[in-house]
C-alpha cells in the first residue's frame, strides 16, 4: 500500500513537470505533422504520433528578442512555472529542474538544449539520467502589426507514464494542459506588466504563500 | 483588522470584521474608503443569480478614497484623492491598447479564467467585488482595499469638488455614457431608454448631452420616473402604457431609433416567457430574463441601434433573433471601458455638463451596509442610489 501511495506520488511528479515543462513543442509538429488541414497537432481529436502532447500559444505585447531572451535563461521560468521550484544550469549543458510533487516530495528532470535559433524558437528534450522522459519547444512569431508576439510552448511526455500520471494529477488537480495553460498566461502577465495577477487581499492568502504553508 | 460587507448566501451578507488589504505586487496601492455605493448589480449578488460568488467575499466594485500605501512601481502618492474604476486593467495588453480596458487579458488570474473561457470562448477580464469568475478580488464595501494596477485604474480628484460628485466615475456615470455612445446617437434620433435606475439615468442624461432630438424612458417606479422627466426626458410607465404602441406613436409610425436596456438579467415583466424565464432562474436552470430586451428589439426601428449597458449572464429562450436579423440591428453590449471615460467625464462634472448627484436617495454608515441592501431592493422607488461612508457615525 505504502509502496503503491509512493508510486503514486512519483507518477504526480512526473505529471507536474510534464506540465510544468510543458512550455514547449507546437509550432513544430503544425509544421512538421501538418496534414489535410492547417491546425496544430495537438489540436487534432486524434493527434498524431506515441507520445502525448500539451500545447498552447498566446500572444503577448512584447518584441519577439525580448521574449526569447527572457526564457532563453531558464533559471527565469519558476518565476511563473508554478510548480518549478529552480532550474540549475549544468557546466556540462544539462538543466535539472527541480520540480514540486505531491506530499512534499521534489522529481529531478534533466533536460539538454534539443535545437535554439535566436529570436524564433528553442527546444530541449530529457537526458538519459533524467527521472521523467520529456521534450518541449517554445517558438516565438511575429503577431500581426503591434500585437507583438505568438509565444507557441508544445510539449511531449512518454504516454505510459503521462497516462497513469494524469490520473494522479487530475486528483492534484494539476492536470498538465491545465498548468500550462495558467503557467503561460502568467509568463504574459509578468512580461506585459511586471508583475502576476492575484486577487488575494493578504500576503498570506497568495497561491505561493499557501503552497510554503502546506 | 477592518470592517467589510461580505456576501454569505442569497439575500444575506453581513458587515463582518476581516484582514486588513496588503500591498502584493508592486503596482498595488492600499485605498481608505471614504465613499462608496451599492449597485444594481450587487444586487443580482443579494438575489444569488450569479455564479462563482463564495461565502465571505467582500462586496463592492463602485468606490474612492485617500491612497494610504502603495507598492514599488504604483505612481500614486499618500494622500491623494482618488476613485478607482470597477474594472481591473493592467494597461498594457492587446485589448487595454485599444482602450477596451474590461476585456483586460492580465488582470483576472490565471487560475480563475477557466470558467469565463468556457461560457463565453475567452475570458473575462477581473472586476472588484464581484464574482470569482471575474477575479474574487475583495470589493470597496470596506474599510480599506487593495488596488491592483493603480498607475492604470485610479484617477486623481480634486479637493474641491465633494465625493457624492465624484464617486460615480467608478462605474455607473461612464457606464450610462458607453451605453449612450453605443447607441450611435444622431442629432434627429429618438433614443428609448429601459430602466430609469442609476445607469438608466445616466444614460439617458448622457444621450441628452450627444445631442438625442428626444429621449423616452420606461419604468414603473413613479419617483424613478420623476428623476428622469426632471433630466427632460419623456417618460412612459409600463404598467398604465401599452410601450410599443406608445413608442410607435411617439416616433410617428418609424419606431425608434435607438434603445439602450439598461435593465438587464432580473427584468421585471408580464409576459408569459419572462414567467417562465422567472421559474427557470429560481430553479438554476440559469435562463437570463430578457423581457425588456425583447420588448427593445421589437420598439427599435429597421436599421436602428441596440445599446446594452445592462448585465446578462448566460443564455436566454425565445430569443427575437428573426427581428434582429430582417432588421438589420446594431447591438453593443459590454462591460464599461471605465479608464477610457473617466478623464472626459471628470471634465464634464466640473463644468456643470452633468449633474451627478440628483439621483443619491441614502447615505449610511458602513455598518448599516446590510439594511442599504436590503431597502435599495424592496423598496426601489424611494432608495434610488445608497452611498455608504466608512467614516460616518452610526
Amino acid at each position: 500500500m505504502s509502496q503503491n501511495s509512493k508510486i503514486g506520488a512519483g507518477l504526480g511528479g512526473v505529471v507536474l513537470t510534464a506540465g510544468a515543462i510543458a512550455f514547449g513543442a507546437f509550432l513544430s509538429n503544425r509544421h512538421q505533422n501538418r496534414g489535410y488541414d492547417d491546425a496544430a497537432n495537438h489540436t487534432k481529436r486524434q493527434p498524431e504520433g506515441d507520445n502525448a502532447q500539451v500545447g498552447r500559444s498566446v500572444t503577448i505585447r512584447k518584441p519577439r528578442a525580448e521574449l526569447f531572451a527572457f526564457w532563453s535563461d531558464f533559471s527565469n521560468l519558476p518565476q511563473f512555472m508554478e510548480n518549478v521550484e529552480a532550474i540549475e544550469a549544468g557546466a556540462d549543458g544539462v538543466s535539472t529542474w527541480r520540480i514540486k510533487a505531491p506530499a512534499g516530495q521534489t522529481v529531478a528532470v534533466k533536460t539538454e538544449i534539443a535545437s535554439k535559433k535566436q529570436d524564433e524558437v528553442i527546444a530541449w528534450r530529457s537526458v538519459e539520467d533524467s527521472e521523467i522522459e520529456t521534450s518541449g519547444e517554445v517558438r516565438f512569431e511575429d503577431a500581426p502589426g503591434e500585437r507583438g508576439t505568438r509565444v507557441s510552448l508544445v510539449m511531449a511526455y512518454d504516454p505510459p507514464a503521462g497516462a497513469l500520471g494524469r490520473a494522479v494529477a487530475k486528483l492534484f488537480l494539476r492536470e498538465p494542459q491545465v498548468q500550462a495553460r495558467h503557467d503561460l498566461k502568467r509568463f504574459k502577465m509578468l512580461m506585459e506588466t511586471g508583475e502576476i495577477a492575484t486577487s488575494a487581499r493578504t500576503r498570506d492568502e497568495t497561491r505561493a504563500a499557501k503552497q510554503e504553508n502546506g | 483588522m477592518m470592517r467589510a460587507l461580505t456576501w454569505h448566501g442569497t439575500n444575506d451578507v453581513r458587515v463582518d470584521t476581516v484582514s486588513d488589504p496588503e500591498i502584493i505586487n508592486p503596482r498595488d496601492a492600499i485605498i481608505k474608503i471614504t465613499s462608496t455605493a451599492i449597485c444594481g448589480s450587487d444586487l443580482h449578488l443579494y438575489d444569488g443569480v450569479i455564479p462563482g460568488v463564495a461565502p465571505g467575499d467582500v462586496l463592492g466594485h463602485e468606490f474612492m478614497g485617500e491612497v494610504v500605501e502603495t507598492g514599488s512601481a504604483s505612481d500614486l502618492k499618500k494622500g491623494q484623492r482618488v476613485v478607482v474604476p470597477f474594472t481591473i486593467s493592467c494597461g498594457g495588453c492587446f485589448h487595454c491598447k485599444q482602450q477596451q480596458y474590461s476585456a483586460c487579458d492580465n488582470s483576472n488570474p490565471a487560475e480563475k479564467q477557466d470558467m469565463s473561457a468556457t461560457l463565453y470562448g475567452q475570458p473575462m477580464a477581473a472586476l472588484f467585488g464581484y464574482s470569482h469568475l471575474t477575479g474574487g478580488y475583495s470589493g470597496g464595501q470596506a474599510e480599506y482595499a487593495r488596488v491592483p494596477f493603480s498607475d492604470v485604474g485610479p484617477i486623481v480628484v480634486p479637493d474641491h469638488l465633494e465625493d457624492d460628485q465624484v464617486l460615480f466615475l467608478s462605474d455607473i456615470l461612464p457606464t450610462g455614457w458607453m451605453a449612450a455612445e453605443n447607441a450611435d446617437i444622431q442629432p434627429d434620433d429618438t433614443v428609448a431608454v429601459w430602466g430609469c435606475g442609476p445607469v438608466g439615468l445616466f444614460a439617458i442624461q448622457s444621450a441628452i448631452v450627444m445631442g438625442a432630438s428626444r429621449v423616452i424612458a420606461i419604468d414603473h417606479y413613479p419617483n424613478r420616473l420623476a428623476l428622469a422627466k426632471q433630466l427632460g426626458a419623456e417618460i412612459i410607465d409600463f404598467r398604465e402604457t401599452d410601450v410599443r404602441e406608445a413608442l410607435m406613436e411617439m416616433s410617428g409610425g418609424i419606431g425608434v431609433d435607438a434603445v439602450i436596456d439598461a435593465v438587464g438579467m432580473e427584468s421585471h415583466g408580464f409576459a408569459i416567457d419572462n414567467m417562465f424565464d422567472v421559474v427557470k432562474q429560481k430553479v438554476g436552470m440559469g435562463a437570463d430574463r430578457a423581457s425588456a430586451l425583447k420588448q427593445a428589439i421589437l420598439a427599435v426601428r429597421f436599421g436602428g441601434k441596440v445599446s446594452i449597458p445592462g448585465v446578462y449572464g448566460g443564455m436566454t429562450d425565445k430569443w427575437p433573433l428573426g427581428a434582429m436579423m430582417e432588421k438589420g440591428l446594431q447591438v453593443r453590449g459590454g462591460q464599461t471601458h471605465v479608464q477610457k471615460y473617466t478623464k472626459q467625464l471628470l471634465e464634464k462634472i466640473e463644468d456643470g455638463t452633468l449633474d451627478t448627484t440628483f439621483l443619491i436617495s441614502h447615505r449610511l454608515p458602513l455598518e448599516q451596509a446590510a439594511e442599504g441592501y436590503k431597502n435599495f431592493k424592496e423598496q426601489q422607488n424611494e432608495w434610488t442610489k445608497v452611498i455608504l461612508k466608512p467614516g460616518m457615525e452610526n
